[in-house]
């Protein structure tokens, strides 16, 4: 028989050693699927190292990919901090990408230093926009925000279709569905000469460690804090629910639309329906494992990033399905689970005597 | 109340329940240390003990919640041999005999009394329900002990007395040889109290075993044939009650003096709160007022008195400023309330002591520290620019865990990992350091030891002395009969006038707590200056009439 005693201080090594072990076991139980491919699983494993870190522009290509996924991980990690869960993140980053474009494609026009804060802030806000919605409805009404933030995005999805095939169309796109593209000062320039990795990655490293500082020693940190733990003491001691999860609302969106922006403003140059491979839902699992710890959310996004570049390089190279970086993304996150499980509680196992 | 009649442990001491150096450890802290404890039938066996003394965990492992470190459970079988019981299989205690009424009810509140007495034993798959047997051997038990109760009543319209006694029939439904009791008091009112210990006489005559746990003496002395006294994981004591007296087992339980809070009489000032005609309706009882006029002045105690569930809560939201009322209005210092906000209410000097301290007292993944704060890191004191003073909010808590004596790690501990006795002194650290002049003290030693529910006491005597009033909102009358100054009754949203606590008799304040309609109000003139309508009118609205004693 196997019982569970719940430990009252779980030990510091376990608390950071998990996600480590985690992300390990997961990578490890990736030979599974790839011998069951008949893969060889040695080269495999060492085509996927070369695919994320073998060269600069492999490098470049992971921190690409691992920008969005910060900022969309820590547009999770502070609203499920506050427990508010917001599964919208999806159609929030597109609402900060359609935004981006809106006014980055040639209405306004200025140097740069003025054209991509203007850009980044007009698509924070438009992402916050979206989640207040959902969030006054859950503190006032009490409907459930997992429903409304999940529905808004395939209604948002199908708003960026419709103003791509209108207001936002581009004339010389050759009939594709994609806006014109942002203006060469919106442009959030690379980092490196020559490689895609671009100023979206700093501003998501600055978000990360901003955001950590305001949680951790700011009043309204304190009281984001004390609402996602616990909601009843936090009102009984005079802080409103309702103005905290505005805040987080409008922190969490903001983040997943500034994940919008870098994407169509950085990455991509113009907007289109599949400008997101699904990163506002990956932000969840990257949140997850970072235990919603900003900081933490910049490791797991890199490791996130890692596997799926180096899942991509090596399918291309000995013909397995990419598929697998899903598998063991979604492995890792079971295992963190489960080992978030393992944290708070002792097993035991003991002999079940034969019933008398 | 002191003699009970000793049953016939001389003629017929026929052991039930053995248990044998029952050792059990939770990583260094030492549950339980080697206890014995013998049941015999026909016997009611008190445990007593402050919190964290190990009783519920000694009956955790009778029940096999828990797996014993060390130590013996034998069971006397049918035949009145004793056998071992099998370790860690809470089937094993079921079959055994032994049957549990937790303090928190469990049952299904939308299933009649008869569903959940039945519900599990009867096979999970069968194309008809037969309750035939099942009601005629219930029947014969209600008849045999005086347990009556409407069983195909659902659960939610009966009365608290009524759900322990669905309890207490599930147990002996499957045959309980021996029943354990968990606090079975904590919400009855006096009348219903004594009623359960008359049954538990009753039951006790036929032959049944009966273990309750408490930490209230009076009853225990009432009700038990032998007292088991149980302090930090160790057995302190074991005596047959008429040979007790009250305060060396106090002394026992808390192996110290125990200090007795004394009021000092003192001239009420000014009034510091008025309710008048507040009305709240929130289409629920525990969360309605009706016509409600109470006044509390500065330097007095003003006891709440009522069964759990009748309005406390809605008295209480309102005072903590998290409810406005519907109708009618209330005056803090001399004003008339606006705005009815917690963050004014504590900035303001209200000190508001929940009565969930768990849920609503402290957020236990924060530090002590934050904990303590929680009501001002807005203030000037404790931010500076929106980014907290940690040193400010350090030193505060530095100086409360040495002036409450709060017992945790350290200011930087998580407050989870604090005892309810000092999750209240924490709460008390947090609320009392701003000398507050209204306090609202919601229940605040319920379930704390006898140590702490002491500190508890000096601490809101000891605001009272410096001129703060008191609004004491409590289930026991105890407690309201030693801090109060004045008494007022809530019963299904109706609170009767205040009486002055000299005057007050015990069990007209029970029947009051039931809801009996007090007829000839003879109890003290009415001391509302500020409103003299009868408050009888109020009264006649009051559904249920009191408990059949």
């Amino acid at each position: 028989m196997i019982r569970f005693e719940p430990r009252t201080n779980p030990p510091a090594i376990m608390v950071y050693g998990v996600p480590v072990m985690a992300a390990i076991i997961a990578i490890l139980l990736a030979a599974i699927p790839l011998a069951l491919a008949g893969a060889p699983i040695i080269k495999a494993y060492g085509l996927m190292i070369s695919g994320a870190f073998g060269s600069m522009f492999s490098i470049s290509e992971m921190l690409t990919r691992a920008t969005p996924l910060i900022l969309t991980g820590l547009a999770a990690a502070i609203a499920f901090r506050a427990k508010l869960w917001n599964i919208g993140a999806e159609g929030q980053l597109y609402m900060g990408a359609m935004a981006a474009v809106a006014i980055g494609s040639g209405v306004i026009d200025g140097p740069s230093y003025i054209m991509i804060p203007v850009v980044l802030i007009a698509g924070a806000l438009a992402g916050a926009v979206m989640l207040i919605g959902p969030t006054l409805l859950k503190t006032r009404l009490g409907v459930d925000e997992v429903v409304t933030t999940l529905l808004l995005n395939f209604i948002v999805i199908l708003f960026v279709q419709m103003m791509l095939e209108g207001a936002l169309k581009d004339p010389m796109s050759m009939g594709w569905p994609q806006s014109e593209p942002v203006i060469d000062s919106a442009v959030l320039p690379p980092l490196i000469e020559r490689m895609r990795v671009h100023l979206g990655l700093v501003i998501a490293l600055i978000c990360a460690v901003a955001l950590a500082i305001f949680v951790k020693r700011t009043v309204w940190g304190f009281e984001i804090r004390a609402v996602g733990e616990n909601a009843a003491a936090a009102k009984f001691s005079g802080i409103s629910v309702t103005k905290t999860m505005v805040l987080v609302a409008m922190l969490s969106g903001g983040l997943a639309g500034l994940a919008g922006v870098s994407e169509v403003a950085g990455t991509r140059g113009y907007l289109a329906t599949d400008l997101s491979p699904g990163y506002g839902y990956a932000g969840i699992v990257v949140a997850m494992l970072a235990r919603l710890s900003p900081i933490g959310v910049i490791i797991s996004a890199l490791f996130v990033a890692s596997v799926f570049v180096g899942a991509d390089s090596m399918s291309r190279a000995i013909g397995v399905s990419s598929y697998l970086a899903d598998l063991i993304v979604a492995m890792a996150l079971l295992c963190v689970l489960i080992g978030g499980f393992l944290t708070r509680f002792k097993v035991h196992f003991e002999r079940q005597k034969s019933a008398g | 109340m002191s003699s009970a009649a000793n049953p016939s442990l001389e003629t017929s001491p026929q052991l039930l329940l053995q248990l044998a150096a029952i050792t059990k450890k939770f990583g260094p802290l030492i549950a339980n240390d080697a206890i014995d404890l013998d049941v015999h039938k026909g016997e009611i066996v008190a445990l007593l003990g402050e919190n964290g003394a190990g009783k519920t965990t000694l009956m955790n492992i009778l029940f096999g919640h828990y797996v014993a470190d060390g130590g013996t459970v034998m069971v006397a079988g049918a035949d009145g041999i004793l056998a071992p019981l099998e370790p860690g299989a809470p089937q094993a205690a079921l079959d055994a005999g032994i049957g549990m009424v937790h303090q928190h009810f469990t049952l299904a509140e939308n299933l009649s009394g008869l569903d959940n007495i039945v519900l599990g034993t009867e096979p999970i798959f069968r194309l008809r329900r037969d309750r035939t047997g099942a009601r005629a051997k219930l029947t014969k038990l209600m008849a045999g002990s005086g347990l009556n109760v409407d069983l195909d009543q659902p659960v939610h319209k009966l009365t608290v007395g009524e759900k322990q006694r669905v309890e207490i029939l599930k147990a002996l439904y499957r045959d309980a040889r021996l029943l354990v009791l968990d606090e079975p008091t904590a919400v009855l009112t006096p009348q219903e109290a004594d009623s359960l210990f008359a049954t538990l006489r009753q039951l006790a005559a036929t032959g049944l075993s009966v273990i309750i746990i408490a930490h209230k003496l009076a009853e225990v002395l009432a009700v038990s044939h032998r007292i088991a006294v149980l302090r930090g994981g160790k057995k302190v004591g074991e005596m047959a009650t008429d040979q007790a007296d009250r305060r060396s087992i106090a002394e026992l339980m808390v192996g110290r003096d125990v200090p007795v809070s004394r009021r000092s009489e003192r001239v009420p000032g000014k009034p510091v709160i008025g309710l008048r005609d507040v009305t709240i309706d929130r289409g629920d009882a525990r969360r309605s007022l009706h016509g409600v006029n109470l006044m509390a002045r500065e330097g007095e105690i003003l006891g709440i008195a009522g069964v759990s569930g009748n309005g406390q809560a809605a008295l209480a939201q309102l005072i903590a400023g998290l409810d406005q009322p519907d109708v009618g209005s209330v005056e803090i210092f001399g004003e008339k309330v606006t705005k009815f906000d917690a963050h004014q209410f504590a900035q303001n000097g209200i000190a508001r002591i929940p009565e969930d301290r768990h849920h609503d007292g402290m957020v236990g993944s924060m530090t002590v520290a934050e904990n303590i704060a929680i009501e001002d890191v807005r203030s000037r004191d404790y931010q500076k620019f929106g980014f907290l003073d940690f040193e400010a909010i350090r030193k505060r808590a530095e100086h409360a865990i040495v002036d409450y004596d709060v017992r945790c790690p350290g200011p930087d501990a998580p407050a989870r990992l604090l005892s309810g006795g000092n999750i209240q002194k924490l709460i008390l650290a947090r609320v009392l350091e701003k000398s507050p002049k209204l306090i609202l003290a919601n229940q605040p030693s319920r379930g704390l030891d006898v140590g702490a529910q002491s500190e508890v006491h000096r601490r809101l005597l000891e605001a009272r002395e410096c001129g703060a009033a008191v609004v004491l909102i409590s289930e026991d009358l105890d407690e309201l009969l030693t801090l109060s100054d004045q008494i007022a009754v809530i019963h299904a949203g109706h609170v009767s006038a205040a009486i002055a606590a000299h005057d007050i008799n015990r069990s007209e304040l029970g029947l009051m707590m039931a809801g009996q309609k007090k007829g000839d109000t003879d109890f003290g003139p009415d001391n509302f200056e500020s409103s003299t309508k009868p408050r009888e009118k109020a009264d006649e609205n009051a559904p249920r009439s009191g408990d059949p004693a």
